[in-house]
């Protein structure tokens, strides 16, 4: 009952101009503490966090949607150049809001559970990383005994022809890979999938012989980047480098770019859900996900639109794999170990199976719980093991703490747990997605 | 005696053997001469050459006189994934479920039973056990093991799965991949304040590391055929393993009841049958199996880590699937033939392919198995369909 009473709370304050000044004061209190204190992670959350009341208060779209682009095109990459950290948590918020928004798809709105999903961004990665670098020259050489200087197969800015050819190849491997199995059960999906995401890391180890694709364990540097004008580095600098209080160098503009370009595969994808969601095909999934007999029965073709959803889902990992590719200028294949898969998973089912602002928060959330809490608390416990500190009732002195204990290697814990405490306490998720009534009349569809 | 005859179902006791004997001997023998058949197809092509220009030795005869060795080592294997598998096709068969955590099971048997192990050596009974003693104890080391997978299957079916028991599919399995991952960290953080370390190697004592060896003359080749004492102790305890669970299941009042919920949950209730209780006791008889399998894993391997569960686990379920996912008879055939395929394939592949691909792709040799599988023959050799209508 105390849920439901919060909620009335909430919503009786959240009327009038309260939403617009709550957004307001936390938008500019957040980023007002991440500027004057550059390595607190309590204000980044502070800041962080402003885009949940940027979602949850009151006001009108047209002031929200000014208020984030503000925050998305301004704020932050001011704020992420100012101190670099920052940046690559929120590179990484991005680039795993965008691989849950995809896997969402999947999972969420047809309800195949695909546990094999960074398999699709390796073949992206792998795929930019194979043209994008020497690798074809290397191809008749053991890893570690390619001469010096090759030369580069393709210029930088094929990068943007990859993106695209990424989709269709990542597209492909998923309507390869669930046709076998789309005809099953769900659980039996999932097996095969996982198992398709060993395939593709034990290839990606092993591919360095008979001829060197892959490169082996030590993966492939250097990937190329497209190419960046030198004016928007200049235009920058003019406009921030007063704000920043230092120029940008040319490496930190490639960070804020892969940051844009995350943004903008996230907006891609949002914009593909919220439209295919709306379509014959999105009802189509609901139908499938809710009740195969009856989807079959209404006349739904279910195995082609499960793979549709697949090679959708699929295809958004393949360009998030590229852009990875690029943006790192290295991968090994201990970049997509099942572990990576199972993250994904958790941060969709954390936010909200099917529901893209929680898909969003979960990715954040598990990102920030990732790279910074727990870092910051294994960080933490090596001052304790420094100092000469005891704990008073049972005598136990932190210097005799076991260095095993490092809470940063233990996500797997992490993942594990938060999947459980979801499942049996809130299924469906931090912000459930909306169940919309599709009745006869038109207005209450929206 | 005669009176303790008569409770006994002899049959049940001597029909398994007689399964696992034709299966171990008819899959070998297939697999056999069909390697033997390609060997001697491909002995006379690049392979065949490239091989005697490495080795100075025809296809043909490297392959025969590697064979024996290869039958016995994936008949071993096989039988252990045979054990694991039943642990997943038993709650399958009984709640429709694949339970993910167990390969985490497994491998809590083998930390459980290493540690045991590994006591007892600082304890300094272990290195100058007498050959009955050294028995004694690893069978006391089986035993705890076996005990503490139990113990944890049940537990994680109270805590993890029985609050879900209504919900959709995906959902118990979720939080099963969950447990999963939470008992692997769990293992690693336990041995890590611990002992400090999470490689843990078992101890040698006894006579386990011995080996069995003889000789024979096949023509002109020289087969070398040696059996390690561990690889029997592992198929011998197998094999009393299997024969006590379907004697189990088949021939006891319990074995009835669980076969009665598998079939219809519903319905066995209503004839009194006390569901939550079968289902707890199919959990802990998996546990039990997957408990030995882990530390018997662990004799044949000797190094354990927190991880180790995730690829036996996941060929085990693929043996299940191989067999017909719910059918034991089956998951004890898919795990045979699921060991051997992998172990000819991991001795072979490097030679038939002339070095191209090796035994490196082993780990994923059952996946591959497990797609042509659900394409070909989704139910399994054995089983009931399982294909969703489509």
């Amino acid at each position: 009952m105390a849920a439901t009473s919060f909620k009335e709370v909430f919503d009786k304050l959240n009327q009038g101009v309260v939403g617009y000044v709550v957004i307001l004061l936390h938008v500019v209190a957040g980023s007002y503490l991440v500027y004057s204190q550059p390595r607190s992670n309590l204000a980044f959350l502070v800041f962080i966090s402003s885009l949940l009341s940027l979602y949850f208060f009151r006001a009108d779209n047209r002031f929200k949607i000014l208020v984030g682009m503000l925050l998305a095109l301004v704020i932050i990459p001011v704020i992420g150049v100012r101190n670099i950290f920052y940046l690559e948590v929120i590179f990484q918020i991005s680039v795993f809001a965008a691989l849950s928004l995809g896997l969402n798809i999947v999972v969420g709105f047809t309800g195949l559970l695909n546990l094999g999903y960074v398999a699709f961004y390796a073949v992206g990665a792998y795929l930019w990383a194979f043209f994008g670098s020497q690798q074809f020259y290397v191809l008749n050489y053991a890893p570690g005994t390619q001469p010096p200087d090759l030369p580069f197969l393709l210029p930088g800015d094929a990068f943007y022809l990859f993106l695209l050819v990424a989709v269709i190849i990542a597209a492909i491997t998923g309507i390869l890979l669930g046709l076998p199995v789309m005809r099953l059960k769900g659980d039996y999906l999932a097996i095969v999938t996982l198992g398709f995401g060993e395939v593709i890391r034990v290839l990606a180890n092993n591919l360095d012989k008979p001829i060197n694709l892959t490169n082996g364990p030590q993966g492939i540097t250097p990937i190329q980047r497209p190419t960046m004008p030198e004016w928007v580095v200049d235009l920058f600098n003019s406009l921030f480098s007063g704000v920043i209080g230092h120029d940008v160098k040319l490496a930190d503009m490639y960070n804020v770019m892969f940051y844009f370009f995350a943004l903008l595969v996230i907006i891609a994808i949002i914009f593909v859900t919220k439209r295919l969601d709306d379509s014959k095909i999105g009802r189509a999934w609901t139908a499938v996900r809710e009740d195969e007999i009856a989807a079959v029965a209404q006349g739904i073709p279910i195995v082609r639109m499960k793979l549709l959803a697949f090679a959708v889902g699929a295809s958004f990992a393949g360009l998030m794999g590229v852009l990875l590719a690029a943006s790192r200028t290295f991968i090994s294949p201990e970049s997509f170990n099942f572990m990576q898969s199972i993250g994904v998973l958790s941060m969709v089912i954390l936010g909200g199976i099917g529901s893209i602002p929680g898909v969003i928060l979960g990715a954040a959330v598990l990102t920030i719980l990732n790279l910074q809490v727990l870092q910051g608390f294994s960080l933490y416990l090596n001052d304790l093991r420094q100092s000469d500190a005891v704990i008073p009732v049972i005598n136990f002195a932190w210097k005799d703490l076991s260095t095993q204990l490092d809470p940063a290697k233990y996500q797997k814990l992490l993942f594990g747990l938060i999947l459980i405490i979801m499942m049996i306490f809130r299924p469906e998720g931090l912000i459930p997605a909306k169940r919309r009534k599709r009745d006869v009349s038109v207005d209450e569809t929206k | 005696m005669k009176q303790f005859l008569r409770y006994l179902n002899v049959k049940e006791l001597v029909r398994p053997i007689g399964q696992m004997l034709a299966f171990s001997l008819g899959s070998a023998a297939v697999m056999s001469a069909i390697i033997l058949v390609l060997a001697l197809v491909l002995d006379k092509t690049a392979v065949g050459t490239a091989l005697v220009n490495k080795l100075n030795v025809s296809l043909f005869s490297y392959t025969l006189s590697n064979l024996p060795q290869v039958v016995i080592d994936g008949l071993t294997i096989g039988f252990v994934y045979a054990a694991i598998a039943l642990g997943y096709t038993m709650v399958y068969g009984v709640l429709q479920f694949i339970n993910f955590a167990h390969s985490e099971i497994f491998a809590v048997g083998a930390f459980v039973g290493v540690e045991v192990l590994i006591f007892l050596q600082t304890l300094g009974v272990l290195s100058g056990a007498s050959v009955f003693m050294a028995y004694a104890y690893l069978s006391l080391a089986i035993l705890l093991a076996m005990l503490a997978a139990g113990g944890l299957a049940v537990t994680v079916e109270k805590i993890a799965y029985r609050p879900l028991r209504n919900a959709p599919r995906l959902v118990p399995l979720t939080a099963a991949i969950g447990v999963s991952f939470l008992l692997q960290d769990l293992i690693r953080l336990v041995e890590g304040l611990t002992t400090g370390q999470f490689n843990r190697i078992i101890p040698t004592f006894g006579n386990f590391d011995d080996r069995i060896t003889g000789k024979m003359t096949l023509g002109a080749t020289k087969l070398f055929i040696g059996i390690s004492v561990k690889s029997i102790i592992v198929i011998v305890a197998a094999v009393l393993m299997l024969v006590a669970l379907n004697y189990l299941v088949n021939a006891t009042k319990v074995g009835k009841a669980i076969r009665a919920v598998s079939q219809d949950m519903r319905t066995a209730s209503l004839m009194g049958i006390n569901v939550n209780r079968i289902i707890s006791i199919t959990f802990l008889v998996g546990g039990l199996l997957g408990g030995a399998a882990g530390l018997l894993y662990a004799l044949k391997f000797t190094r354990i880590d927190p991880f180790i569960g995730f690829f036996p686990g996941i060929k085990a379920f693929t043996a299940a699937v191989l067999g017909g996912i719910g059918n034991m008879t089956g998951a004890l055939l898919g795990g045979i033939i699921l060991g051997l395929l992998e172990t000819f394939a991991g001795s072979y592949l490097g030679v038939f392919t002339m070095g191209a691909a090796g035994s490196e792709y082993k780990d994923i040799f059952a996946f591959s198995i497990l797609i042509l599988v659900l394409i070909f023959r989704p139910q399994g050799l054995m089983g009931k369909n399982v294909g969703q209508k489509a």
